[in-house]
């Protein structure tokens, strides 16, 4: 009689377990938007001297500017990653890829955010090689040549990280690969604005990175489907 | 004078104790990291299979402790007392990246890779050969620098380079080499007569941000990693990993790879056959030859 109840518990729990783990939240219809700005002085936007790869300089018009705090109008702050790093459920790597170009000399995008384990196309469209040197430490740090007309380079990463990505033949290149596991992500344009869509409801923690200021997060819940605002403000240091 | 004589007694007593309480201390760290609760490999267990040697971690330790501490440290992170004098800095073997590998960028070395850097040395950093050392004793070494990343017990080391037969040195083959030289961009952090002083090799770190030179094949020094033309092939294919030199195993095929090491002979002061060919080459086409570097990119393009 006693071992009767115990199946029939056993079996309840078993049943509301798997209901729990294998329920898909449907596709949710909130919104995170919002703007990314700083206070303080920013390091200035200097410009880049590519005169020892000529290949490279004649295809910037004007000079590129450094990357490493990109300001607008507005306090604004470009290339700023904006995504939930709680309360989202990892819902496996997408199956298209994520495109990074080496072109005029410059990494395109200058950040490129990915989930876990996508598939990361890597691309030299330039007349000159290449060596690109992701200097990973929490997945493994490699390093290849890509002289011009090589085929793309066919990799991903399987643990989320900044990784910070460099050229050692062209010294002023210098990007980011930002692996993350959460499908839901933003970059801040030129005006410091992002949009976080596909939210279903419930409470996330939002996380903004910049690569010189580390990270600001904030807590937002999204009840059906709201779209919520979350901005964020970063202390800027002169250098 | 009796006051003194304890004053004394007093100090020299407690710089024991603290002598002691420092060593036991860094003994305890030692003996406590690498946390076993993060998968690091087991100290009492680890092994390394070096043709027929069987090196184990728990005697490799205590040859660690005696050799290799003052510069790689008690940790394992390359912070041993001597760290902060050496420049290139000693290696990190929490980070479970090296230099001289014959596995793809971006995996594990085999054993054998192993053995052959602490059998070697590094010939242009502190860091000597250990061939006083018996074989054993360096099997024990490499199974006990294994215990410092939980990288050796989730991950198998790659799958070593095939390095094909040499083919003929001829001339036709160094210029050829000469050619990957210019297009791989080697020039610019080598130079373009392999001095080292390329446009770029001032501003080389390595993967801690030290700087770092490019080698210099003026010097006809050993290379970081062997001497042997297979060496020298299979550096460049590899790449040396935390360092600024790239793989070119996807890049490069066989044929070219031994016309490049060809060619990167004649940049030696050695007495060797492509150096000699090379020599009298320049002797009779020295002023049809391009010189190396960016005029003779742009007029390739």
């Amino acid at each position: 009689m006693r071992l009767k109840y115990f199946v029939a518990l056993a079996f309840v729990i078993i049943v509301s377990a798997a209901m729990v783990v294998f329920a898909q939240p449907p596709a949710g219809s909130g919104s995170i938007t919002g703007k990314v700005t700083y206070t303080g002085t920013p390091m200035k936007m200097k410009p880049i001297d590519m005169s020892k790869e000529p290949s490279c300089a004649k295809q910037h018009a004007t000079p590129l500017l450094t990357q490493n705090v990109t300001t607008g109008p507005g306090n604004s702050l470009e290339w700023v990653i904006v995504y939930i790093s709680a309360g989202d459920q990892g819902s496996g790597a997408p199956s298209q890829a994520v495109r990074y170009d080496q072109k005029g000399c410059e990494y395109t995008p200058h950040i490129l955010p990915m989930e876990a384990d996508q598939q990361l196309m890597i691309y030299n469209d330039d007349q000159t090689s290449h060596n690109i040197h992701p200097l990973a430490k929490i997945n493994q740090e490699w390093n290849k040549s890509q002289p011009p007309g090589s085929p793309p380079i066919d990799t991903k990463w399987e643990k989320p990280e900044f990784i910070p990505v460099k050229c050692n033949i062209h010294p002023w290149m210098h990007g980011y690969f930002v692996v993350l596991k959460t499908p839901h992500y933003a970059t801040t344009g030129s005006d410091g604005t992002f949009e976080i869509k596909g939210l279903s409801p419930g409470k996330y923690t939002v996380t903004a990175w910049q690569e010189q200021y580390g990270t600001k997060t904030q807590e937002v819940t999204i009840a059906g489907s709201e779209a919520k605002t979350a901005n964020f403000v970063f202390t800027a240091t002169p250098y | 004078m009796t006051l003194n004589k304890y004053a004394v007694t007093f100090a020299l007593g407690s710089m024991t104790l603290l002598t002691l309480g420092a060593t036991s201390a860094r003994a305890q760290s030692h003996v406590n990291s690498p946390a076993p609760w993060l998968g690091t490999p087991d100290v009492a267990t680890e092994q390394s299979h070096i043709g027929g040697i069987t090196g184990n971690a728990k005697d490799g330790k205590k040859l660690y402790r005696r050799f290799c501490i003052g510069c790689h440290g008690p940790d394992g992170d390359g912070e041993g007392m001597n760290a902060q004098w050496i420049d290139p800095k000693p290696r990190d073997f929490t980070e479970a990246t090296f230099k001289c590998r014959s596995t793809p960028t971006g995996t594990l070395p085999t054993d054998e890779d192993l053995f052959n850097a602490i059998t070697r040395g590094f010939v242009t950093t502190n860091m000597p050969s250990w061939r006083p050392l018996s074989p054993s004793q360096r099997a024990d070494l490499v199974a006990f620098v294994k215990t410092w990343s939980p990288r050796w017990s989730k991950e198998k080391p790659g799958t070593p380079l095939n390095i094909p037969p040499e083919t003929p040195i001829t001339i036709d083959s160094i210029l050829r080499g000469r050619a990957m030289f210019q297009k791989l961009e080697c020039w610019k952090c080598h130079g373009p007569q392999g001095h080292g002083d390329g446009p770029s090799a001032s501003t080389l770190t390595d993967d801690k941000g030290n700087p770092i030179r490019p080698y210099n094949f003026s010097t006809g020094e050993r290379f970081m990693c062997g001497d042997t033309n297979q060496d020298l092939y299979r550096i460049f294919m590899t790449g040396l990993d935390g360092s600024p030199m790239p793989s070119f195993a996807d890049v490069v095929k066989p044929d070219e790879a031994w016309d490049l090491v060809h060619f990167l002979r004649t940049l030696q002061p050695l007495p060797t056959q492509e150096a000699s060919l090379w020599k009298t080459y320049m002797v009779t086409h020295g002023k049809d030859i391009t010189p190396i570097g960016p005029d003779a990119g742009a007029a390739a393009q």
